[in-house]
């Protein structure tokens, strides 16, 4: 077996009297798609703040590649590998399609503090940022400004944008929230693909897009992770048959 | 070319011809008051780069202003008297060196109050820049060594190589051409790459993060970019002047430069070149006809908050593009 | 008799603190509720103070004048926050800023073209002159004791208000959630004049009584302005509990730095620079202590929940 890219060791975080997140450990290993799935309110959102440094977890440690990243912040976890997407697109509205993923590629290939070459004439910035476009399929409105995208075309923009930090672990937050079933069978298959570049961590309710893609799947209900296995493993456990379909054990 | 350059172009020309012609036909109180428009502008540049592109509402830029100011003041006071400033080190009444020094002074000063106060944002943001300014105007009110409250006249203007700035059309024409430069400046920064990160941080400081910019680092270092510009413009007005006071430290003057950038068009080129025009026009004709300019000039800076949200270049260009 | 000129200090500090809590109060609830910025905060303290001089010169009554004082800046706050205010609540902060600059641009000018540029002035009430004997053999003028005194029974007031009555209980709801109050048919716009209109009220009243004490002039609200911005930035943005604590330190920090700093630096210093030095240093404490604050709290010590 190989190491994990992402090691997750009883984590917790409360808001008041409420755990959002109690104990929660789990590994993301290379090659491997691992969904994150559960009933709403089950704190799926919580743990990927937490793992991307958005929210600052109570206690427990989070390693990635190796190192414990719990102190460091959002953008120098980023900078280690670790790519996101949001639940709710979070995008530089003003600013086009392109330069969105520009300013992915300025973060991964250098120094952003330059202050006098003009980025709208480096092509060290627009070419790979018009690859990452072309990946995804948004290509054609390279110059629209994020805030003129259609909700399904954001959602793309939001992966072309971690796919041009070239990371070493996506996290992904519901990538198929609102896409439609030609949408959702369309990323299925992008994401089948992507599996290979680096492993994923992916919270998703569409159950035919986990069921399809997913090595491991956790189950989170409570902020605990009731079972964790393969996608024959959580069909057949019968916690989870109890915590989704509220059959009696 | 788009509409908005052709507007620019025009101001530009017309800043340009106006003290010109008013030189020529020998009027040098016009030079003047264009020279004061020249540097208020270039004040509002430096704020324009903090508040237009980076979002960061800084209600505390007259300290950067005042503190250029008394660099200036200071300086040649000590030149003046021949006493050293400290540690042998005598003042000056070059232009250039004091430039240097109030750009350092005003970008010292920034470091840390910018360190303290980009940890808050919204409104606590604008009541701590506010607080700092203010912390630095009691300071030069209490302060009695180098005037106090009376402030610090500079008896004869500091002087550039190879031009005489007792004349006002020379000393415009120095100041018109910093203000170029500090133009051409602001270009280049919003179209490089610290410029993407900093407009994105405006927009979406989280997405920046998330692709690994930390956006304190970039909104910090456009604060103090912004604090070392207005310094300089704060050396320029005081020799305008011929004299620095607390008022240029004062909570009006902050007041005033985000006026100005609200008049000509908030992130634009040219909004505080348009706003500073518009400006000092409004106080030199109103203050012609009116001692109560101040509830007139209100009256209009209202109405211009609550109808035309664009300013002067929103007005005339449209909204801005962004590639 | 230092121990008498301590007290006294700490009174006055005190003193000041209550005051900075009548202004506090009135601009943390507004940003509390609605969300807005309001620089013209100070002119309403002064409006109060030039209303309670003109009455009271005119009938020889301070407290007609102070009840004119109220009337005058809950009116003129009425007034400003139908005509302009309303207007700026879904606007971002920069507008809420220039606004209200504007704001006080004619607000200033209109009181100087009304009073003229000659500064006012306002007796201490018959009832309240004199002074009240110190523990250690000093005295004190009863009518800061009075200050004092009125700004605890508004500080009461005010949490009985907001905790026990109807209109707390909306002011509550709206902090938290306006578009819920809305739907319950609670009429919004009246409920936010209503909140100006009473934060305006508590800045007339602070300039009202510190008329009394000061001279009564235009521009007399900035200083005071900017010192109630430090207190909310400390008590924490919408917190009237922080408000209140926010003011008790730094009317007593800015006083007794005033008192201290000097006598403390001559121990290290010949005597006349340590009166200028420490003066200089006194009058940055306050700011210096917020920054401090910041450093550990960005938030101030009793930020509102959002």
């Amino acid at each position: 077996m190989s190491e994990p890219i992402l090691e997750i060791r009883d984590l917790q975080k409360s808001f008041n009297a409420l755990k959002a997140t109690d104990g929660v450990s789990l590994d993301l290993k290379p090659g491997q798609i691992h969904a994150l799935i559960g009933p709403n309110g089950a704190g799926k959102s919580t743990l990927i703040h937490q793992i991307a440094g958005s929210l600052k977890a109570d206690s427990g440690t989070i390693r990635f590649l190796g190192q414990d990243i719990g102190g460091l912040d959002m953008a120098a976890r980023a900078r280690l590998g670790l790519a996101r997407s949001f639940q709710i697109s979070s995008l530089a509205q003003e600013f086009s399609a392109l330069r969105n993923v520009m300013l992915a590629v300025q973060a991964k290939e250098g120094s952003s503090f330059r202050f006098f070459r003009q980025v709208t004439s480096d092509r060290s910035l627009i070419d790979p940022a018009m690859a990452m476009l072309e990946r995804v399929g948004l290509a054609h409105r390279a110059n629209a400004p994020a805030a003129e995208l259609s909700h399904g075309e954001r959602r793309q923009l939001e992966i072309a944008i971690a796919l041009a930090l070239q990371p070493k672990a996506f996290l992904f937050d519901e990538p198929m929230a609102g896409m439609g079933p030609e949408g959702s069978k369309q990323l299925t298959t992008f994401l089948d693909r992507l599996r290979h570049e680096a492993p994923m961590l992916l919270v998703e309710h569409d159950m035919d897009a986990v069921f399809a893609l997913a090595d491991r799947i956790s189950v989170l209900v409570y902020g605990r992770i009731i079972a964790s296995g393969t996608v024959d493993e959580i069909r057949r456990d019968p916690e989870v048959r109890r915590a989704y379909l509220g059959e009696a054990a | 070319m788009t509409r908005e350059t052709a507007i620019n172009l025009l101001l530009a020309a017309l800043l340009l011809a106006l003290p010109l012609i008013a030189a020529g036909m020998g009027e040098p109180f016009y030079v003047t008051l264009a020279t004061r428009v020249v540097v208020l502008a270039l004040a509002a540049v430096g704020l324009n780069l903090a508040l237009g592109l980076g979002g960061l509402l800084s209600f505390g830029h007259a300290a950067f202003f005042g503190l250029g100011g008394y660099a200036a003041g200071i300086l040649a006071t000590h030149a003046f008297n021949a006493e050293p400033l400290f540690a042998g080190i005598p003042g000056t009444t070059s232009m250039p060196l004091i430039w240097l020094v109030a750009i350092a002074v005003a970008g010292l000063v920034a470091l840390p109050i910018g360190a303290i106060s980009l940890r808050t944002t919204g409104v606590y943001f604008i009541m701590i820049t506010l607080a700092f300014a203010q912390m630095i105007y009691y300071f030069a009110i209490s302060w009695p060594a180098y005037g106090g409250e009376d402030g610090l006249s500079i008896y004869v203007r500091n002087s550039f190589p190879g031009l005489n700035t007792a004349q006002p059309l020379p000393y415009f024409l120095i100041c018109f051409v910093v203000l170029m430069a500090a133009l051409l400046a602001f270009r280049l920064i919003e179209g490089s790459r610290f410029g993407s990160a900093l407009q994105a941080a405006r927009q979406n400081g989280v997405r920046l993060a998330a692709v690994g910019i930390p956006p304190f680092k970039v909104r910090l270092v456009a604060f103090v970019l912004s604090a070392m510009i207005t310094g300089l413009a704060g050396a320029l007005y005081a020799d305008l002047n011929r004299f620095v006071g607390p008022s240029m430290l004062s909570w009006h003057m902050s007041g005033e430069l985000m006026v100005l950038i609200i008049l000509g068009g908030k992130g634009r080129l040219f909004g505080p070149v348009a706003g500073a025009m518009i400006f000092v026009c409004l106080e030199y004709v109103l203050g012609g006809i009116t001692e109560r300019w101040q509830f007139f000039l209100g009256l209009i800076l209202l109405g211009i908050v609550l109808f035309a949200r664009g300013g002067f270049l929103g007005l005339l260009s449209g909204k801005p593009r962004h590639v | 008799m230092f121990t008498a000129l301590l007290i006294e200090q700490l009174l006055n500090g005190l003193q000041l603190g209550v005051m900075l809590f009548l202004m506090a109060a009135g601009l943390t609830l507004i940003f509390g509720v609605m969300g807005l910025i309001n620089l013209a905060h100070g002119s309403l303290y002064m409006i109060g103070a030039f209303a309670c001089a003109v009455v009271a010169s005119a009938t020889g009554s301070f407290w007609l004048g102070l009840i004119a004082s109220l009337a005058a800046a809950a009116g003129v706050g009425a007034l400003i926050e139908v005509a302009v205010i309303r207007r700026l609540y879904d606007r971002d902060h920069l507008d809420q800023v220039l606004a209200t600059f504007a704001l006080i641009l004619i607000l200033s000018e209109g009181a100087r073209w009304l009073f003229g540029s000659f500064p006012l002035y306002l007796d201490i009430p018959k009832l309240l002159q004199g002074a009240v004997p110190l523990p250690g053999g000093g005295q004190y003028q009863l009518y800061r004791l009075a200050i004092i005194a009125v700004g605890i029974v508004v500080a009461v007031g005010l949490y009985l208000l907001i905790s026990r009555t109807r209109l707390g209980m909306r002011i509550r709801a709206g902090e938290s959630d306006r578009e819920m109050i809305a739907a319950l048919g609670v009429d919004i716009s009246t409920l936010y004049t209503v909140v100006f209109a009473l934060g305006a009220a508590l800045a007339g009243l602070a300039g009202a009584l510190v008329g009394a004490l000061q001279s009564v002039q235009v521009g007399m609200g900035e200083p005071v302005l900017i010192l109630a911005f430090v207190v909310i930035v400390i008590g924490g943005i919408g917190s009237i509990k922080g408000a209140l604590i926010g003011a008790v330190i730094v009317g007593v920090v800015d006083t007794m730095g005033r008192f201290l700093l000097p006598s403390l630096l001559a121990l290290t210093m010949p005597a006349a620079q340590a009166t200028t030095i420490g003066a200089a240093l006194a009058s940055m404490l306050i700011y210096v202590v917020m920054a401090l604050i910041l450093a550990f709290r960005p938030s101030g010590l009793f930020a509102a929940q959002s």
